[in-house]
């Protein structure tokens, strides 16, 4: 028995809280320094075979996810709902207490106190509720033979602001462990036109059944004037059972999600590969063609074939292909087009408008998180209760009218347990207010 | 008239409001303070006028959005946090002397973003990660953070110096101390501090969010999310102290100064020393 006390008053104390947190904090400095989630040849290259031996036992490279790094966050969760638990009763018993029982001698004792003297026997000729309302003080009050006690508080719910911020903590880890394990991240390439079921783990690139298909209709690439990325965005469409259920467009920063499942704009890349579409003009008919970088490709019905025979590309990014187009018998035309420009040829019998664009790939980001709800509503208890913890405060008030000698002896008296100068200028307020009353009752009864 | 001039005239002016303040604490001319104030104002309006004229200017470039987006523009909006931070204690508690422990920071950060040569001054678009709407309420937040342990850093300072010359027995003619008491500022260090950790909350989860939106994960352990989150624990570490430990004066002056160093890590150093997803954030 007295083990588990020992235990539970070490799981309580402030001393494992601020041991706990610095062990964090100072061990989370070594993950900013040494590069996470590289392949050990890296940390060979980069110090030597010993240190990267010694680092892969002690998880550095992984160290976020380390059975250390859990660990101690188990123990900040560990310490924080034990300290919680042991602190919160007595706390309880303040916020729900009976004022009015309060020990009549520590109303003299407190720290805000006035009193006024009144010559008269007259018990009931005052309205202290009326006064301390007028104040902004709702009060009840109680006999206690022939004196009377009224008492006010404010903000006594704020004495929870400390224990809502750590369960708030509690609650961003528990949505984070729901997300761990109901939840996925990973990624997918999916060219233009080709459509997939299932995407892969990061990390680890296990493959996951999505459960419908996506497809990336289009890829579109935007430069300002400086060369700087504006703008990366795919068209995708969500299919189930070969039927088409959403279109939507995504960029950076604005995903789609579907089934709980949310794609997100992440990387592209650009194919030694052309798109080519040609409409003929008469019939509207028209096709689209994927087609590898200088090889020649044919529309057998229309007896028409072409290629791309030569490209100016940035790095993977092409900026103009070179068409050449043959109808039937006529002699070749070639020409230079950017992506998208459309073209007419005008074989001796038909016209077609031809249109080509580098393809793509769009790199999506994949992730599933049941969990991020909760650590969202986790955030935001956080925020309230900092609030409440650091600005409000649990401001009491009493007043104490006693039968004397002489009359009766008016006591004022209050306290808070924060921001105790706010509570001095409050306290003064209220003051004036029964002075205010005193005289009148005094003037009307010389 | 276009802004950076307006933010180079802002630079001098803080370079001479801080020299108002230093006067006014050597040689305590209570006077002075009245002329201290008023100018840091000034100063303050014409920063405030440069910052709305870059915003207007990227927008008649047609790349319009709110100058907060490279280390030249934050480090002018730090700079301006710290003086409506400090500004509004000014006014709060009538005591204007903060003020020279204060606006140097803030002239230190204009004269940085000023005169230093590996920060771009030039007003670039948004590439596709910067734009969305959480970019404002994530700098907003970060920075009031930010300027709030500066100040309170600036208060342990003063308090430091304070607590060095006080045991010293007392002249026998008593020279007007201008620097309030050392409880009294004990108190404002903690006051800001707190106020500064709700902010730098705010701005941890503003951008955990936004980072949900751009790449589907809320917390990643780059290395400016974790040096956010080491600064958030020291502060944290630092309130248990007080609250539970009763920790208070130099120990809480000193762990301010340590904290803003921590701070200045997070802003500062993390895009230079360290990479990771808020390279936007460094230099050009």
């Amino acid at each position: 028995m007295k083990l588990i006390n020992q235990l539970w008053a070490f799981f309580a104390s402030v001393q494992l809280a601020i041991f706990t947190l610095g062990s964090i904090a100072l061990t989370s400095i070594i993950g900013t320094i040494i590069p996470q989630g590289k392949p050990n040849d890296f940390y060979v290259d980069y110090f030597d075979a010993k240190t990267a031996i010694f680092l892969q036992i002690l998880d550095i490279p992984t160290m976020y996810s380390s059975w250390w790094f859990y660990g101690l966050l188990g123990l900040l969760c560990t310490n924080l709902i034990i300290c919680s638990l042991e602190r919160l009763p007595a706390v309880w018993r303040i916020i729900t207490a009976d004022n009015l029982a309060i020990p009549l001698e520590r109303i003299e004792k407190m720290n805000s106190l006035r009193q006024w003297s009144l010559r008269t026997e007259e018990v009931d000729s005052i309205d202290w509720q009326e006064t301390l309302k007028s104040g902004g003080w709702r009060c009840e009050t109680r006999k206690l033979g022939d004196s009377s006690l009224s008492f006010s508080q404010k903000g006594r719910w704020s004495r929870l602001g400390v224990y809502i911020v750590h369960t708030s903590i509690l609650v961003i880890f528990f949505g984070a462990i729901i997300g761990y394990f109901f939840g996925f991240k990973g990624s997918v390439m999916i060219p233009e036109l080709r459509s997939t079921e299932k995407i892969f783990t990061n990390p680890g690139s296990i493959p996951i059944e999505l459960g419908f298909t996506i497809r990336c209709n289009s890829f579109g690439l935007e430069f300002y004037d400086n060369g700087m990325p504006k703008e990366y965005n795919s068209s995708l469409t969500i299919l189930e059972n070969g039927k088409e259920i959403l279109n939507e467009i995504i960029k950076v920063n604005s995903p789609l999600t579907y089934k709980g499942i949310t794609f997100y704009q992440s990387s592209y890349q650009g194919h030694q590969e052309f798109l080519i579409e040609i409409t003929e003009a008469s019939t509207g008919e028209s096709r689209q063609f994927s087609l590898p970088f200088q090889q020649q490709i044919s529309w057998d019905d229309k007896n028409l074939r072409f290629g791309i025979i030569n490209v100016e590309a940035v790095g993977q990014r092409v900026l103009r292909s070179k068409v050449w187009f043959k109808a039937g018998d006529d002699p070749a035309i070639t020409q230079w087009l950017t992506n998208n420009e459309i073209v007419s040829f005008t074989s001796v019998e038909k016209k077609y408008s031809l249109k080509s664009k580098q393809l793509y790939s769009t790199g999506l980001q994949v992730a599933k998180d049941p969990g991020v709800w909760i650590v969202y509503f986790g955030c935001g208890l956080l925020l309230l209760g900092l609030y409440m913890a650091f600005f409000l405060s649990h401001k009491r008030i009493w007043l104490y009218q006693q039968v004397t000698a002489k009359g009766m002896l008016i006591s004022l008296a209050g306290s808070a347990n924060k921001n105790k100068l706010a509570f001095v200028q409050a306290f003064t307020r209220l003051e004036g207010f029964v002075d205010q009353t005193i005289r009148r009752y005094n003037n009307k009864n010389p | 008239m276009d802004s950076s001039q307006l933010l180079g005239i802002t630079t001098f002016t803080y370079l001479f409001s801080t020299l108002l303040y230093a006067f006014l604490l050597v040689f305590k001319t209570p006077r002075l303070g009245h002329i201290a104030t008023y100018f840091t104002a000034a100063a303050f309006l014409i920063q405030t006028a440069g910052i709305a004229l870059r915003w207007v200017e990227s927008y008649q470039m047609g790349i319009g959005h709110a100058p907060l987006t490279n280390m030249y523009e934050s480090v002018v909006f730090f700079a301006w946090t710290i003086i409506a931070f400090y500004l509004a204690i000014e006014w709060i508690y009538k005591t204007r002397i903060i003020g020279a422990f204060a606006v140097p920071l803030a002239f230190f950060a204009m004269a940085y973003a000023s005169f230093s040569s590996n920060i771009s001054k030039s007003i670039s678009p948004l590439v596709p990660a910067l734009q969305s709407n959480w970019l404002i309420a994530h700098v907003i937040t970060c920075f009031v953070g930010y300027a709030a342990f500066a100040v309170a850093a600036a208060l342990g300072i003063m308090y430091l110096m304070k607590s060095r010359t006080q045991p010293a027995p007392t002249p026998l003619i008593k020279q007007p101390d201008l620097l309030p008491s050392l409880s009294f500022i004990d108190d404002l260090i903690h006051k800001t501090m707190i106020f500064g950790f709700i902010w730098l909350s705010a701005g941890i989860i503003t951008g955990a969010i936004w980072a949900n939106s751009a790449w589907g994960t809320y917390w990643s352990w780059d290395p400016k999310e974790t040096w956010s989150l080491i600064t958030w624990f020291f502060y944290a570490i630092t309130l248990h102290a007080r609250y539970t430990r009763g920790w208070s004066g130099k120990k809480i002056a000193l762990l301010a100064l340590i904290g803003f160093i921590s701070v200045l890590f997070t802003y500062y150093g993390v895009n230079f020393l360290l990479s990771g997803l808020h390279s936007y954030g460094s230099g050009s």
